[in-house]
């Protein structure tokens, strides 16, 4: 008999969706309640996934294909948390756009839904069945502001792309599987025969469909598009959350069946993030759009994310999870930032927008100020630590390339953060904002700012945490 | 354990710019908030003074110092300070003070902003000179760039956009190789804490490349030739507070790096390098100076000036003599306060006539006396005059050099010349000769305030002109040990 008390969190997250939906469809006018009981359903699940997995060291279910140990149980509270948050700061952007709808918040249920599948997956069959999960749920929520031409042209690209880069990823699953003859993680790294050429196949396969997912260059081509279209808050979705499921499943994935196959694969990861970086910091100069700037960003710092992965070591790992977790916390603070440019209910985001903003809203500013310096990697903020912490892993493994470029690199990004804070602060002022805001999204932005700013203080906690985490 | 006395000294500004930050005055209070950060930046001078009487000058050891796990296994907060780096700390606290004393003309908007930068500015730069572990060390050093590229951005002149940006990314391009080092360091001797790799020297393998990162940093921000273009523009964007913490104290986190870093963590590598840093000191000196004559712009003048006076100091500190690194440190010191006062001297004419062109200027002397009496002292003083604090410097830089090397010691000493040559023409063409411009009638002499700072700048320049007793006596020891320490990694090797 299995411990189902370890996946208690999905199956209570997947029973609060087939609730919801029902009570939507049954009670007229429900979305307020759905809204909050989903909210509700995070708090829940995060709670169990703290208490019944925290603690696990390693476990595996069904057949060995759901896996629970310390990387699983703290992806999947950042995820949950991340959920939340996300949703939490939502309400008020939907409602002014007139699409405050009961499908919103299950949707995202249901990709996080996906997401922890993929988190926990030890199979290719599982991790499959939550990628195509939470994607499918993220095709709709890019498509939710509907009546706009732009939402439903971001949605549709998503789909398209995304589909073909599904295929090639089945089709990775099926070679791999054909040839070591599983698809289980763990079968696979025992039966490895590591001069099997269709395997290497099989694994840039599924490299170019989980590169697609993290919008890592040069499978980039949707994220621009796609964040631009999309609603604000479902951008914020997709900046935050699936990139750490795709994470997870990216380490599961290279370090437990084919670490053997290391030097098979380091260059494919060294080339995806370099190239993200120096793409993303150059391509990110020329724009106009902040959502768009943001697609941009966020390529350049999964770069730095995929450098830890290219180690090939522990340090490596767990130096990409503490990227990634700030890189959430510094994105969360953007985006509240950004729902915070609001005037009459039209909501503004471009860059000319800002201008001048220090004179009018100095916290504003202020916390937008330490948010930008922070994603250039400028000490004393998070930003600098999570770029010391992958960059210490980098030069351990005496990858200096790979350092070398990535710090030129963030040297050019600075350019285009510094551009944003000098058309806050240098730049001529233009009309007020509104500053009505909702009590969630105030909250949002002062606890993630405080967190970044005073990062400093307490680095060691977030190493510990992390520290727990041993793939190989 | 001790009171932790030079973290108090770093955190104590922070404090000042949260008291400004959190309590919002009316508009019209900007003078409270002065009297705040003055209040606060006095206190941490006094603090320095009183680090400074109670160090002990007979030995090279790190006094002070405060150790604290930081992040676990990994880097220890420590700061310390020895005789290299105390006089940086006392320079430091006794300029910033000023700075606040002189926005007054300059800065018109957003004050209370404009003093909680240069508060934070202050702790940072204090930080750099205290730090004892090299993580620690790279933080503080850059960190500085955030408020330094908001005083410029905010507050500068017209053309201060390309200028903030310009001092930003040449700066952080140049420290991004030196953060590679410092994590191969950690990775080769296992440690970042100074005084551990101190004991345990680097291999001398890895040196060459190690050194050569750090000077990447420490080069663009001396700066010294060919990377020096950001500085004139800084400085003439900057609003003069901007520009005297710019040049007094800026410039000299570089300066301290090339002697805590480069000479103590590779000796080795300082040797073989030697002959790069004598040949970009030299460009520096003359072709800086020749460039300097020809400016028309005062600020731009003295910002060339700087440049030409820091290719002094690295070139006294490469000379690895006693007199040229002591020379290295007081040419820093004096340049600190006599760039810091020739700053606030152009500031003060273009304040009331609001034009940094020398032509638009002549024959004032008659019209403000006090000015051109204190301009005329540091004036003299930056050119090296005997009996100013200028003069040491200049002169025990040049005597180590001619131990080391005679060719590089005569080429220097032209810079000399030529040094005097465009302080004294500027001098000539701003306060002699004919009135140029009727308007030029209605200036008043200098107010309270400036005339407080001028003569608080002035004394030193004067006192440790003909009595720098004090200042060697604190740095001797240290100085003359970390020779002996380079000697013997030398003679091992």
């Amino acid at each position: 008999m299995y411990n189902l008390n370890l996946v208690l969190p999905e199956i209570f997250v997947s029973l609060s969706i087939m609730f919801l939906l029902i009570l939507g469809v049954f009670k007229k006018n429900s979305s307020q309640l759905t809204f909050n009981l989903s909210l509700l359903t995070f708090l829940i699940a995060t709670i169990f996934t703290i208490n019944e997995t925290f603690s696990v060291e390693r476990i595996t279910l069904f057949n060995e294909s759901v896996v629970i140990d310390h990387m699983a149980s703290l992806m999947k509270i950042i995820t949950l948390i991340g959920g939340f948050l996300v949703l939490v700061i939502s309400s008020s952007y939907l409602k002014t756009l007139k699409i405050f709808k009961i499908e919103y918040p299950i949707l995202i249920l249901s990709s996080v839904l996906g997401m922890m599948i993929m988190i926990s997956s030890n199979d290719l069959m599982v991790f499959y069945m939550g990628l195509e999960l939470q994607s499918l749920a993220l095709y709709v929520l890019a498509t939710f502001n509907r009546d706009q031409l732009k939402s439903s042209e971001a949605g549709l690209k998503y789909f398209v792309l995304s589909a073909l880069s599904s295929g090639l990823l089945l089709y990775g699953c099926s070679l791999i599987y054909g040839f070591s003859g599983s698809t289980n993680f763990d079968v696979i790294a025992n039966q490895l025969d590591s001069n099997e050429y269709a395997l290497t196949f099989g694994i840039v396969f599924i490299l170019v469909g989980l590169a697609f997912k993290i919008s890592a260059v040069p499978f980039h081509m949707w994220a621009p598009d796609v964040y631009e279209g999309s609603p604000t808050t479902v951008t914020l979705f997709f900046t935050m959350v699936p990139k750490i499921a795709a994470l997870t499943v990216f380490i599961r994935f290279l370090y437990i069946p084919f670490l053997n196959l290391l030097d098979q694969w380091q260059m494919i990861i060294v080339f995806l993030s370099i190239a993200s970086m120096i793409f993303g910091a150059i391509a990110a100069i020329g724009q106009t759009n902040i959502k768009r700037l943001i697609a941009y960003s966020s390529i350049g710092h999964i770069g730095y994310t995929l450098a830890g992965l290219a180690t090939g070591s522990n340090d490596g790992i767990q130096s990409s999870i503490i990227y990634i977790s700030i890189y959430v916390i510094m994105n969360l603070a953007l985006f509240s930032c950004l729902l915070m440019l609001k005037r009459k209910d039209q909501y503004y985001e471009s860059l000319d927008d800002l201008s001048g903003l220090s004179k009018n809203h100095p916290l504003l500013s202020l916390s937008l100020l330490i948010i930008l310096f922070s994603l250039a990697g400028i000490p004393p903020l998070a930003g600098f630590f999570a770029k010391f912490y992958v960059f210490k892993a980098v030069i351990e493994q005496s990858m200096y390339f790979l350092a070398i470029v990535g710090l030129l690199s963030t040297v050019i990004a600075a350019f285009y953060y510094l551009r944003i804070i000098k058309i806050i602060y240098f730049d001529k002022e233009k009309e007020k904002y509104d500053t009505d805001h909702s009590m969630w999204l105030k909250f949002s932005l002062t606890i993630s700012t405080v967190l970044i700013l005073l990062y400093f203080i307490f680095p060691s906690q977030i190493i510990e945490l992390v520290s727990r985490i041993n793939i190989i | 354990m001790n009171f932790p006395i030079l973290s108090s000294l770093i955190l104590l500004p922070i404090v000042g710019a949260l008291f400004l930050f959190f309590t919002k005055g009316k508009d019209g209070d900007n003078l409270t908030a002065k009297y705040v950060a003055l209040f606060t930046t006095i206190v941490n001078f006094l603090i320095s003074i009183y680090l400074w009487i109670s160090f002990d000058p007979s030995t090279s050891a790190f006094q002070f110092v405060e150790e604290r796990i930081w992040i676990k296994d990994f880097i220890n907060y420590k700061v310390g300070v020895d005789g290299i780096s105390i006089l940086f700390i006392l320079l430091t606290t006794f300029i910033t003070p000023l700075c606040i004393v002189s926005v007054n003309n300059t800065v018109k908007n957003r004050l209370r902003d404009f003093l909680i930068a240069i508060l934070i500015m202050e702790s940072f730069m204090i930080g750099v000179f205290c730090a004892l572990d090299l993580v620690v060390f790279y933080l503080f050093f850059e960190a500085g760039l955030i408020p330094m590229f908001l005083i410029i951005g905010i507050w500068g002149g017209p053309k201060r956009v390309y200028s903030a940006f310009k001092f930003f990314l040449y700066t952080l391009l140049g420290s991004v190789l030196m953060l590679v080092a410092i994590i191969s360091i950690y990775w080769i001797s296992g440690t970042t804490d100074v005084m551990k790799l101190y004991e345990l020297g680097i291999d001398a393998k890895y040196q060459n490349l190690l050194w050569l990162a750090f000077f990447s940093s420490f080069a663009v921000k001396t700066p010294m030739w060919p990377v020096h273009t950001w500085l004139p523009d800084a400085h003439v964007e900057a609003p003069t507070a901007g520009s005297v913490l710019l040049a007094a104290i800026l410039l000299k986190m570089a300066g301290y790096g090339f002697i805590r870093f480069s000479l103590g963590l590779f000796p080795v590598a300082s040797e073989v390098f030697t002959p790069l840093v004598y040949t970009l000191s030299v460009i520096a000196i003359i072709f800086t100076s020749l460039i300097a004559l020809m400016q028309e712009d005062m600020k731009k003048l003295i910002a060339y000036s700087s440049v030409a006076h820091m290719g002094f100091v690295t070139l006294g500190i490469f000379t690895l003599q006693q007199q040229g690194i002591e020379g290295s440190i007081i040419q820093m010191l004096s340049h600190g306060l006599v760039s810091a006062a020739l700053f606030l001297c152009v500031g003060v004419v273009y304040d009331r006539m609001h034009s940094r062109l020398i032509k638009s200027y002549g024959g004032i002397v008659t019209i403000i006396p006090k000015y051109s009496i204190l301009f005329m002292l540091f004036t003299l003083a930056a050119l090296g005059l005997p009996g100013t604090f200028g003069f040491i410097g200049e002169f025990l830089i040049l005597m180590g050099a001619f131990k080391d090397n005679f060719l590089v010691a005569v080429i220097a000493s032209f810079g000399v010349i030529l040094g005097a040559a465009y302080m004294l023409w500027l001098y000539k063409r701003v306060v002699f000769g004919k009135l140029v411009n009727e308007d030029l009638k209605q200036m008043v002499d200098l107010n309270r305030s400036e005339y407080l700072i001028l003569t608080c700048l002035a004394v030193p320049t004067l006192f440790f002109g003909f009595y720098p007793e004090p200042l060697f006596n604190t740095i001797e020891v240290s100085v003359s040990d970390l020779i002996n320490m380079h000697n013997l990694n030398i003679a091992i090797k």
